[in-house]
């Protein structure tokens, strides 16, 4: 925001930045390789519903458009308890990629709809045979991912996520502000 | 590039900015006037006067401006919260979390005041040492849902993000400076000390050219208080906007403000009072300087009326439904 902006205080709403999702599929390598973390198949978007019809129609289309995609995908819509709308996909195992381009379709109609501001973050969730969960969040203002991993309560596993940065550093854009990695505890899909 | 229903208000920013040339203007106006009556009359002991008082006046700009967060805290006795100062903290962190990541700005810390008053604000001179205060009047009440709660603390992180604290500080200094003048000329003239160690001639002199400062000194203090005043209605406005663009609900916010300014009428006296130095920051006055029927009081008032912000929240309102 520039100088003039503050000064006549009219911030304008922040744009995502949709392009550094696809970096996705190659992370997901690396860390099953590395950490033996492997993908769910579930990933979500959250976004703040606007009010009016306009932003409504846009998230009818978009669920319409899920569920009419692929086969095996199903869709999920729940609201967390900050009144945010999560959109949650789930895919094959396998299918890393086509979780990826389902998320990217939600992102991308809701920014064609001149609602890209209300995009806050999307989230695709691993585990290993231990029994880790991690879910890897793309904050859409910052075009940046950051590891997070619940334990038991509202306890995070500080040192697995930091290993995680290590881990996906070369392939992911890591929020370097650690104080920008805000937890999504009861996330839908984690 | 990216479609946006985001429309800027270009007649807000006109009146915004018209307003902060005129207050540059009054500023300018007074120095001249002040320099041409000095040196028409040579009364150097005047000079050190406006001298004292333009150094003063800094020295309280400069002071409120960086230890604007410590005074306001200590003043609305509120504590700076973790995520793990209980649930009511857990709550407000949560919120304000998924607010600053939305608007993609670096996240205040945060207090909570003991105050039954429903109220919120924001200090500090820049986003590190931003802190954005809430009561525990307002997050206790449960008349006030989680998106009215929600949009109210994205009004205060508008505030934030506009700099309202430095902006406002710098547009006081020269009311500051205008009633510092007036004061010390005053007690200039109570005590003699205005000017009389020259001859005789000079001693005469000096009585006048005092009153002349004082004069204009009242003229520049009562101008800049109103045009701070209005400026400070302006952006309160723009926080507004901001705040109502940031969550895609106006309509949340101007339900939260229809009960945050009802709610204020009914609280006790003797709180009103003690908050009346913060109000300029406040989300909604705490006190009123003179009677709602009276239209005169509202160019005195640092918050627009209920009735104007309500407006420009029903008009973002339509904006947000309209096709791109």
């Amino acid at each position: 925001m520039g100088f003039l902006d503050t000064l006549l205080g009219r911030t304008k709403p922040a744009q995502p930045n949709l392009d550094q999702l696809f970096e996705l599929p190659t992370a997901a390598i690396t860390l099953e390789a590395g950490m033996n973390l492997v993908p769910t198949g579930t990933g979500s978007v959250c976004f703040r519903a606007a009010e009016g019809k306009a932003f409504s129609d846009i998230e009818s289309d978009v669920r319409e458009l899920l569920g009419m995609g692929s086969g095996t995908a199903s869709v999920e819509v729940t609201k967390d308890s900050y009144g945010f709308t999560w959109l949650t996909c789930q895919h094959s195992k396998d299918d890393f990629e086509a979780l990826v381009t389902d998320l990217h379709a939600v992102n991308s109609s809701l920014a064609d709809g001149g609602f890209g501001p209300q995009l806050l973050c999307t989230l695709v969730s691993f585990k290993d045979d231990k029994g880790s969960k991690l879910g890897i969040v793309y904050l859409y203002k910052r075009g940046t991912f950051y590891p997070f991993a619940p334990t038991t309560g509202q306890q995070r596993d500080n040192a697995l996520e930091l290993q995680v940065r290590g881990q996906v550093g070369a392939d992911l854009k890591i929020e370097p502000d650690l104080t920008r990695w805000f937890a999504v505890w009861g996330a839908p899909g984690l | 590039m990216a479609k946006t229903r985001y429309a800027p208000d270009r007649g807000l920013t006109a009146r915004m900015t018209l307003t902060m040339f005129v207050l540059g203007l009054v500023f300018v106006a007074f120095v001249t006037v002040l320099v041409l009556v000095l040196s028409a009359t040579h009364a150097v002991g005047s000079g050190g006067i406006v001298f004292f008082a333009v150094l003063l006046a800094l020295i309280l700009g400069v002071g409120s401006l960086f230890y604007s967060d410590k005074i306001a805290l200590s003043a609305a006795q509120a504590q700076v919260v973790t995520p793990q100062d209980g649930p009511q903290a857990a709550r407000l962190h949560g919120i304000v979390d998924r607010l600053c990541a939305l608007a993609n700005m670096p996240k205040p810390r945060l207090a909570i005041a003991p105050s039954p008053m429903l109220n919120a604000f924001a200090t500090g001179r820049n986003s590190k040492t931003a802190v954005l205060v809430a009561t525990t009047g307002l997050l206790n009440n449960p008349d006030l849902t989680d998106q009215e709660l929600e949009a109210i603390l994205a009004h205060e992180l508008s505030h934030v993000a506009h700099k309202d604290v430095v902006v406002m500080t710098v547009a006081s200094f020269l009311g500051i400076i205008a009633g510092l003048l007036v004061r010390f000329a005053f007690y200039g003239e109570l005590f003699g000390g205005g000017g009389g160690r020259g001859n005789n001639n000079n001693n005469g002199g000096a009585l006048p050219v005092i009153f002349i400062v004082m004069i204009v000194g009242i003229v520049t203090y009562a101008v800049s208080f109103l045009l701070i005043r209005l400026l400070s209605r302006y952006r309160e406005l723009a926080a507004d906007r901001s705040g109502a663009l940031l969550t895609g609900q106006p309509s949340a916010l101007a339900s939260a403000l229809q009960k945050v300014s009802g709610s204020m009428s009914r609280i006790p006296t003797k709180d009103l009072r003690s908050a009346e130095p913060l109000n300029a920051f406040y989300f909604v006055p705490a006190f009123k300087a003179g009677g709602k029927e009276v239209q005169l009081s509202n160019i005195f008032s640092t918050h627009p009326t209920l009735e104007r912000r309500l407006r420009q929240l029903s008009e973002i309102s339509e904006q947000l439904n309209k096709q791109v």
